[in-house]
């Protein structure tokens, strides 16, 4: 791609984008092979001193793969990196470290029920004569690292009663807190409220003017663009282009990551709704509550329409969704399906009753040391044979389910850890699809997702709801919620803040009621 | 006879290796273990001797039968012994003894005393799955409490005599032979080809490996886990009441301690035959070769002339090396699935 002429201009007030300036990492040729086949083909990629760079593409597009070995955890790989010119190689998350590289994971790694402070200081407390920590210092260094990011937290305070974001900026505190000059960020806004990501992004700016290096990895294109002064787009484990953000736009990303002429962009910004209260309800929530986070929630799910519930982090929609599925038991109000009031004492009583659950996270639902077909079968056993296996059948029903959603690769008796995220999804999905529910609850279906996966998941789930399943749709993302739902309600702090049945709605207006 | 039946993936051999090792690991050890004593002892590879081994894993055997299923699903169950002999003490209860036992009987026909045997062992097995699944007491803990309350249940029944009479049935199972064999040898192979079909052919055995595999998970499928639990529980107890009935007629006397070596040797078996402590791999199968491995090492150490407190710390170094290759063959099997 050719720089345009606004790129240019920016090139000159930034001079760190000119030609000749040596980069802070480098990585060439870069190729890596998991059992022959190569996750990463020969990729160039190289980061600046002091620039926020915006890593995105499709699951499996290869960018997990590359700052795996920029933070050491895969070891072994073809080609070279360079750290401000001299190669390095590095065996282990150390020796990245050692050498300035530092991963905030998606997945947050800080321990709850520990204090901030000694978050701040995991596993390298300031100690006095005989080995005593020395709380006075570690807590007032604390303070100082955190305030540096100008944060004004309570170093005493428990871990676990901070927000997730905060919780975020403090494990951040400690990547840097350990030297490091580049910092990778998995997915450091999947979890956050808007104004959450706004202290995020102010605090990254803060670093970048500190003349540090930050690898911005996210899905959601608008932080990206907001955020990054250069992007890099990864397709099928090679690098499509590398861009400064000034010249992109999210169609030219988008259709860079998926290769082929741009989508909607306007898909999942705003909706019409078509809840329609004249169909039957299938399942009902009166007045439930589980004793904390969750009060007084009424909520009607009904026979062929799919209901949206939306809600930040944190809001009681997980635990509304576990409930109504029978893992959390009920403390007050009470679930009535078909007109009579039911009580679930297990997840098998939920499921025998005709209710069908997808949580948030794969690990949740599926048996990565299994073969697909015994992770498609487990819902359905007792509908094969009371007694006794047919592993035949498992299979053979495996074998449609797969055709039917376009599971890759077409084999039953592979380990499911060997497919690739999105297709783990779709496999959760089929476990539920042999026979049909009453009522299928999916907690964030399309999260982490690519966008050729979230389409067929997307399908899916609508030709679910006109066939007269009662879907029900949870999650943080509004446009995934305006993508899918025919009515919304929106939660808050546990309880229902808003319910939208007919209309025009906007993202803005979800946002404006959680 | 493993559950394992993945096909090799393409990554070859070296990744095919890595996942049966749990498997490949315990043969090898005791062909190991079968070359090295033949050539050690002249009398120790024959039919006798080898029927000799058999008999005397086939008591462990059934114990290890209950236990494979517990720690299938990751859990663990320390009260097996103890309640092996309470219940073979409570069989002895129900008949009659001679008058210098000094018991207070009540002796029952043999048919009643057998079932009502069984009860207790049921009994037993209960009060652990209730205490593991509807009040969430770790089983470690709750099978240790459910040991105790049973060495104190042996402890009131035989106040420190020792019974000798059972059920003429049981003494038969126990210390009988048919053309030769040992009938608890024939009772051992039984369980253990229930308990293989069992977990291979059947959907409560898929369950148990799938809770094993991923608790949340099957939880989420909608499998009840705590039934699962439970179940596996009670199966554990019930095998150990087997074992415990066949077991003092083996012995030929019921009294308090009477298992002692019983849960180190059945759990010993269990692992160094390749189960996965973690839950959701391994198997009858592999339970078979274990008991096998570590009733030849007995066998073969006491045939050597070895010294008899040494014997006790090689078992110990056979067991953590056991440990060792199960913790490994967890983390390959993690890291290339």
């Amino acid at each position: 791609m050719q720089q345009t002429g606004d790129t240019l201009s920016r090139g000159a007030k930034a001079p760190l984008f000119q030609e000749g300036v040596k980069p802070l990492l480098e990585m060439k040729r870069v190729t890596k092979r998991f059992g022959g086949i190569a996750a990463l083909l020969d990729v160039d990629f190289s980061i600046l001193a002091g620039e926020i760079h915006g890593l995105v593409g499709e699951n499996g597009a290869g960018k997990s793969t590359l700052m795996k070995i920029i933070a050491g955890v895969h070891a072994g790989f073809e080609g070279e990196m360079l750290v401000s010119g001299a190669p390095v190689h590095f065996r282990s998350a150390g020796d990245a470290l050692a050498a300035g590289i530092g991963m905030v994971h998606q997945e947050l790694s800080v321990v709850p029920d520990l204090s901030v402070a000694e978050n701040v200081f995991l596993g390298s407390q300031p100690l006095r004569m005989g080995g005593v920590v020395d709380w006075a210092r570690m807590n007032r260094q604390a303070k100082a690292q955190i305030a540096s990011l100008g944060l004004d937290i309570d170093p005493a305070s428990r871990m676990g009663s901070l927000p997730v974001g905060l919780q975020q900026l403090v494990e951040l505190s400690r990547v840097l807190f350990s030297g490091a000059r580049i910092i990778i960020l998995d997915e450091p806004t999947s979890a956050l409220s808007p104004p959450e990501v706004e202290r995020l992004f102010t605090v990254l700016r803060r670093l970048r003017g500190e003349g540090r290096s930050i690898i911005f990895i996210s899905h959601f294109l608008d932080d990206v663009l907001e955020i990054s002064d250069r992007v890099t787009v990864f397709r099928n484990g090679a690098k499509v282009i590398t861009e400064a953000t000034a010249g992109l736009t999210k169609d030219a990303v988008i259709s860079h990551m998926i290769g082929r002429g741009s989508v909607d962009m306007h898909m999942g910004e705003s909706a019409e709704l078509s809840g329609d209260d004249s169909r039957k309800i299938v399942m009902e929530a009166q007045a439930v509550g589980d004793g904390h986070a969750l009060r007084d929630v009424t909520l009607s799910l009904r026979q062929g329409e799919i209901t949206g519930v939306y809600g930040f982090m944190g809001c009681g929609q997980i635990e509304l969704s576990r409930a109504l599925f029978g893992k959390v038991a009920l403390k007050s109000g009470s679930l009535i399906m078909d007109g009579k009031r039911v009580r679930f004492h297990s997840t098998a009583q939920a499921r025998a009753a005709g209710i069908a659950y997808v949580p948030e996270s794969r690990r949740m639902m599926l048996f990565r040391t299994e073969p697909v077909y015994k992770n498609v079968s487990i819902s359905i056993l007792d509908r094969i044979g009371r007694l006794f296996l047919k592993p035949n059948a498992e299979r053979s029903i495996t074998e449609a389910h797969i055709k039917d959603l376009d599971i890759r690769p077409q084999k039953t008796d592979i380990l499911l850890g060997n497919l690739s995220g999105g297709n783990q999804q779709k496999v959760a999905l089929a476990k539920w699809l042999t026979h049909l529910p009453k009522v299928l609850i999916l907690s964030e279906p399309t999260r982490g997702m690519d966008v050729g996966a979230k389409e067929d998941v997307i399908r899916i789930l609508k030709s679910l709801r006109d066939r007269g399943v009662a879907v029900l749709v949870l999650s943080t993302e509004p446009e995934t919620i305006l993508t899918l739902a025919d009515r919304v309600t929106v939660m808050k702090r546990g309880s229902v803040a808003r319910e939208f049945t007919l209309g025009h709605i906007e993202k803005a207006d979800l946002l404006a009621a959680a | 006879m493993t559950a394992t039946d993945a096909p090799p993936a393409k990554g070859g051999l070296k990744r095919f290796l890595a996942e049966q090792m749990r498997n490949i690991a315990p043969v090898f050890t005791l062909i190991a273990l079968v070359v090295f004593f033949s050539t050690q002892s002249p009398v120790f590879f024959s039919v006798a001797n080898g029927l000799n081994i058999l008999a005397n894993a086939s008591i462990t055997g059934i114990i290890a039968v209950g236990l494979t299923f517990v720690i299938l699903t990751a859990e663990i169950d320390l009260s097996v012994a103890a309640i092996a002999n309470a219940i073979g003490i409570t069989m002895a209860f129900f008949t009659a003894q001679p008058d210098y036992v000094n018991i207070a009987t009540i002796p029952l026909p043999g048919f009643i005393a057998i079932l009502l045997t069984i009860a207790a062992a049921l009994g037993l097995g209960s009060i652990t799955a209730f205490g593991v699944t509807r009040i969430g007491i770790p089983s470690f803990i709750m099978t240790l409490a459910m040991m105790q309350i049973a060495n104190g249940v042996s402890a009131l029944l035989v106040r420190g005599q020792i019974a000798y009479i059972f059920p003429e049935f049981i003494t038969t199972l126990g210390a009988g032979t048919i053309y030769g064999l040992r009938w608890s040898i024939i009772v051992c192979v039984l369980f253990f080809i229930v308990a293989h079909l069992v977990l291979t052919y059947t959907r409560f055995g898929r369950y148990v490996y799938m809770v094993g595999g991923n608790r949340e998970a099957a939880e989420y499928s909608g499998v009840n886990v705590r039934l699962i639990i439970a179940s596996v529980m009670v199966i554990s107890a019930v095998c150990s009441g087997v074992a415990g009935m066949l077991g003092v007629a083996y012995f030929g006397s019921a009294q308090q301690n009477g298992f002692d070596d019983f849960l180190l040797t059945a759990i010993a078996a269990v692992v160094v035959g390749g189960t996965s402590l973690f839950g959701g791999r391994g198997g009858i199968g592999n339970t078979i070769i274990g008991l096998l491995v570590l009733g030849v090492l007995n066998n073969g150490l006491d045939l050597i002339n070895i010294d008899s407190f040494l014997k006790i710390l090689i078992r110990g170094l056979i067991l953590l090396i056991a440990l060792v290759i199960n913790v490994y063959a967890q983390k390959l099997k993690e890291s290339s699935g």
